[in-house]
C-alpha cells in the first residue's frame, strides 16, 4: 500500500510506511547520506501530513523489516501488548501527537501505555514534534530503576562517571574517579570504557571498581564496558554489576556488533544469577545511536531515527538500569552540526522514555562536527528540562580515550543547580555523608586530608 | 587570571597519574576562567586541523628531495564540507585523477605504493609525513622493493588508497593519513596498510599504525613497525584481522 499528499497541484507519493517516515524526518546527513530524505521543504511537510493521517493500528500491520528476515521486528510484533494500546488503537498519528501533549497524558497514563507502543510508532510521532513538544512529554514520562540505588525519579540527574584513561591504567583511572565522586558524580554508574577489551584487564578494573566501592561503602555500581561475550566469560571470576552491550535496531545492525537477541538474554540471566543488586534487578546497561546502522550497511531503507528506536525494543526487553544514546559521537557524516544533534537528542531521549526506558544522552560531539561547547550546553540544559535520568561525567569534558568531548562534573553540578535537581536519593545521603555536598545540594569544600584522596596514593 | 572566587581542588597532586582534566577547581559550579581557555584553544586547535590544507608545494619538495617522484591527486569530494558529509565521495578519486594513475601505472607494478591523503588533519600530514618517509624509504630501499611513484590525495579517506593503489598495480599500498584531532592532539599521522589494494575493501582488510607524532609514536618506531607488517604481509599475502592477530608490535 502507499501513502500520499497533494499539495496544490504536486501529489507526492510515497510507497510504504518506512518511506513515509524518512521523508518526514527533519533534516540530517545520515539521512541524506542514504538517499533517504526529502526532496524539498515541501515534500518534507507532504510527508508530516501524510504520515498525520496514518492510523497507530497501520505500524501493527505493516513491518519496516519483513518478520521473516529479523528478529527485531519478531520482537517489535510479538510482544506488543494489545491491551496496553487498547487507549490509543482508534488514533492516527497526528491524533496521538495532539493527545500526548494533552493533560490526559499524565505520568500514570503514560507508564500505562509504554507497553503498547511499538519504537516505530515512537519515532512516526517524533517526526511531527517541535523540540519544545519532545521535551513536554519526556518530562512527562517517569522511569525508575534500581541496582543498589534508585534512578530515574522525578527532580532527580544522575552522573555516569567516566574515568577512561588511555592505556587502562588503574592508578589513572582511580584519579579520574575520586576527581568525579568529590564532584558529586557517579550515582548511575562508575563505568570504564577499556582502551582494550582484553578479558584479563577487564577483570583487574572490575576489581579495582568493586574495591573502591567497598572500601567507601559507595551506594552505586559499576561496569567495564567491554564487549558482552567478554562479560559473559569472566562473570564467574570478577565482579560483574552491570552487563554492558552496544546495539542496533535492526538483526544485521546487531550482528555488526557482534551479538544477537539470545546472546543478550544469556548475558541477561547470567547477570540476574549473580545476585549483584540490594535494592533491584535492573542489570543491563545499553548504549545506541542515530547512524549505527547505516555505518553497519544494516538500516534496510529506514531512516536513522527510525532505526534507532527500534533498537530501544531491543533494549525495552532486558529492562536495563541505563540506556543512553551517544548521540554527537557518530560524526557529521550522520549529525553534521549541533543543530542536528539537538534534535536527534531530544527524539531519542523522548522515543526511549515513551517506551518506558530509562534514558540518558551522552551529550557529546567530536572534532569534524560543527559543534562546540555552547551547542553542549544548550542540549545539556533542554535535557535537564526534559527529565533526563543521567548524562556523563568525564573530567573537563574531555575524554583522552575516546577522544571526543562529552559533559563534565562541573556540567552535571550546573544542571543540578540551575533547574534544583539532585542525585540519587542514597548517593545523594553518601554525599552529604562524606562532606561532599550539603543538604542543599550544593558543593562543599574538600580538605587534603579526605579519605578518598588518601587512596589513590595508597595504590599498588 | 587566578581571583579569589576560585575553589581550588587539593587533589592537584594527582594529576601526575593522569592527563585527563582533573583538579580544575570551581568558581560556584563553572570552570574556572583559564581552563575554559585553555580548552577552547585545544578546541580551535583541533578544529583549524580539520579544515587545514595540505601543502602540496612544500611537500612534493620534501618528497622530491627524498628521490620520490609526486602525484598529486584529488578526490571526488569537491571540498571539507562535501568531504565531511560524503565518506563515499573521499573514498574515490576524481576522474582527472585516475586518468593521471592508468599511465603511471601501465608503465609497471611495484611492491609498494605510498598515498599521502590529508584525511581529517593536513597539518598532521604537513609535519609528519616527510620526516616519516625519511625513515621508512631507508628501510624500504635497503630491502630492495621497488617503489611506485608517490601521491598526494586532497580530501582523500583511507579507502581512497585502494583505488590508487589498484590503478599503480601496487602489491601494497601505505597510507598516511591525518587522524581525527583530538583535543591534546591536532596533528596526529595514522599509516593504513593494505595488501593487493582494490577498490570495495573495508577497515577489516587493513593494518593501522596510529599516534605517529613527536609527543606519541616516533617517526623511527613508526616506520620499523610499517616495515615489519610490510613484509609480513609480502610474505603471507595478507593483511588486516589475519595478519593482525600474529603481529604482537602493533597493539
Amino acid at each position: 500500500m502507499g501513502y500520499h499528499y497533494t499539495i496544490q497541484s504536486t501529489r507526492y507519493r510515497f510507497d510504504d510506511l518506512k518511506t513515509l517516515l524518512a521523508k518526514a524526518s527533519p533534516f540530517r546527513s545520515g539521512d541524506a547520506l542514504a538517499g533517504l530524505c526529502a526532496g524539498s521543504y515541501e515534500e518534507r511537510v507532504a510527508a508530516q501530513l501524510a504520515l498525520a493521517d496514518v492510523p497507530l493500528t497501520q505500524f501493527l500491520q505493516e513491518a519496516l523489516v519483513p518478520y521473516e528476515e529479523d528478529e527485531v521486528t519478531r520482537l517489535i510484533l510479538d510482544t506488543h501488548d494489545a491491551g496496553a494500546f487498547a487507549r490509543i488503537r482508534q488514533m492516527t498519528v497526528g491524533e496521538w501527537r495532539d493527545w500526548l501533549l494533552s493533560d490526559e497524558a499524565d505520568t500514570s497514563v503514560l507508564q500505562q501505555l509504554a507497553p503498547g507502543i511499538t519504537p516505530e510508532m515512537a519515532a512516526a510521532v517524533s517526526k511531527l514534534m517541535r523540540n519544545q513538544d519532545l521535551v513536554s512529554v519526556a518530562r512527562k514520562c517517569e522511569v525508575v530503576t534500581r541496582f543498589r540505588n534508585t534512578l530515574g525519579l522525578k527532580g532527580r540527574l544522575a552522573v555516569r562517571l567516566q574515568p577512561n584513561h588511555t592505556t587502562d591504567d588503574p592508578k589513572g583511572i582511580a584519579a579520574s574517579i575520586i576527581d568525579g565522586l568529590l564532584y558529586g558524580s557517579g550515582d548511575a554508574v562508575i563505568g570504564i570504557n577499556p582502551a582494550t577489551d582484553s578479558p584479563a584487564a577487564t577483570v583487574t578494573l572490575l576489581q579495582m571498581l568493586d574495591h573502591l566501592r567497598q572500601q567507601f561503602n559507595i551506594p552505586t555500581q559499576s561496569c567495564v564496558l567491554c564487549h558482552v561475550t567478554t562479560a559473559l566469560e569472566i562473570m564467574q571470576q570478577a565482579p560483574v554489576d552491570l552487563v554492558f552491550q552496544s546495539i542496533g535496531g535492526t538483526e544485521k545492525t546487531n550482528r555488526s556488533f557482534g551479538v544477537s537477541l539470545s546472546l543478550l538474554q544469556e548475558a541477561y540471566e547470567g547477570a540476574l544469577a549473580l545476585r549483584r543488586g540490594t535494592i533491584g534487578n535492573n542489570v543491563m546497561y545499553f548504549e545506541t545511536g542515530q547512524g549505527s546502522a547505516l555505518s553497519a550497511n544494516a538500516h534496510a531503507g529506514m531512516d536513522q531515527q527510525t532505526c534507532e528506536a527500534r533498537a530501544y525494543a531491543v533494549a525495552r526487553h532486558f529492562k536495563p538500569l541505563l540506556v543512553n544514546t551517544v548521540v554527537g559521537f557518530i560524526g557529521p557524516e550522520y549529525l553534521f552540526d549541533g543543530k542536528q544533534i539537538i534534535r536527534a537528542a531530544l527524539e531519542d531521549h523522548f522515543c526511549g522514555k515513551l517506551l518506558g526506558l530509562p534514558m540518558g544522552v551522552d551529550v557529546c560531539y567530536t572534532n569534524h562536527a560543527e559543534a562546540d561547547q555552547d551547542d553542549m550546553d544548550n542540549l545539556l540544559t533542554l535535557l535537564g528540562v526534559a527529565g533526563c535520568n543521567y548524562i556523563m561525567g568525564v573530567p573537563g569534558a574531555d575524554d583522552i580515550m575516546l577522544n571526543y568531548q562529552s559533559t563534565s562534573f562541573h556540567d552535571a553540578l550546573y544542571l543540578r543547580r540551575v533547574l534544583g535537581l539532585r542525585p540519587a536519593p542514597e548517593f545523594e545521603q553518601w554525599l552529604q555523608q562524606q562532606g561532599i555536598m550539603d543538604e542543599l545540594g550544593r558543593q562543599l569544600p574538600v580538605q587534603a586530608s579526605h579519605k578518598l584522596l588518601l587512596e589513590v596514593g595508597n595504590m599498588k | 587570571m587566578e581571583t579569589d572566587s576560585i575553589m581550588q581542588d587539593p587533589w592537584i597532586s594527582l594529576k601526575a597519574f593522569t592527563t585527563a582534566r582533573i583538579a580544575l577547581g570551581r568558581t560556584g559550579t563553572a570552570v574556572p576562567l583559564e581552563e575554559v581557555l585553555r580548552f577552547r584553544m585545544a578546541h580551535a586547535h583541533a578544529r583549524d586541523a580539520v579544515f587545514s590544507t595540505m601543502d602540496i608545494k612544500g611537500l612534493t619538495t620534501q618528497l622530491q628531495a627524498l628521490q620520490l617522484p609526486v602525484l598529486v591527486l584529488h578526490s571526488l569530494a569537491a571540498d571539507r564540507y562535501e568531504y565531511l558529509q560524503r565518506p563515499d565521495k573521499g573514498r574515490r578519486l576524481d576522474d582527472a585523477s585516475i586518468a593521471t594513475l592508468s599511465a603511471a601505472g601501465s608503465q609497471a607494478g611495484s611492491d609498494v605504493a605510498i598515498v599521502i591523503a590529508d584525511g581529517l588533519s593536513a597539518t598532521a600530514v604537513n609535519r609528519h609525513a616527510a620526516p616519516l618517509l625519511q625513515e621508512l624509504l631507508l628501510l624500504l630501499r635497503d630491502a630492495g622493493l621497488s617503489l611506485a611513484p608517490a601521491c598526494m590525495v586532497q580530501q582523500g579517506r583511507v579507502a581512497v588508497g585502494d583505488e590508487a593503489g589498484a590503478l599503480l598495480q601496487a602489491r601494497v599500498v601505505l597510507v598516511l593519513i591525518g587522524e581525527r584531532p583530538g583535543l591534546s592532539s591536532p596533528d596526529s599521522l595514522g599509516i593504513y596498510l593494505t595488501f593487493q589494494p582494490r577498490p570495495g575493501l573495508t577497515d577489516e582488510s587493513r593494518n593501522c599504525i596510529s599516534n605517529i607524532r613527536p609527543e606519541g609514536l616516533s617517526y623511527k618506531a613508526a616506520a620499523g613497525k610499517a616495515f615489519y607488517l610490510l613484509q609480513e604481509s609480502l610474505r603471507r599475502q595478507l593483511s588486516g584481522v589475519q595478519l593482525k592477530d600474529n603481529e604482537r608490535l602493533i597493539e
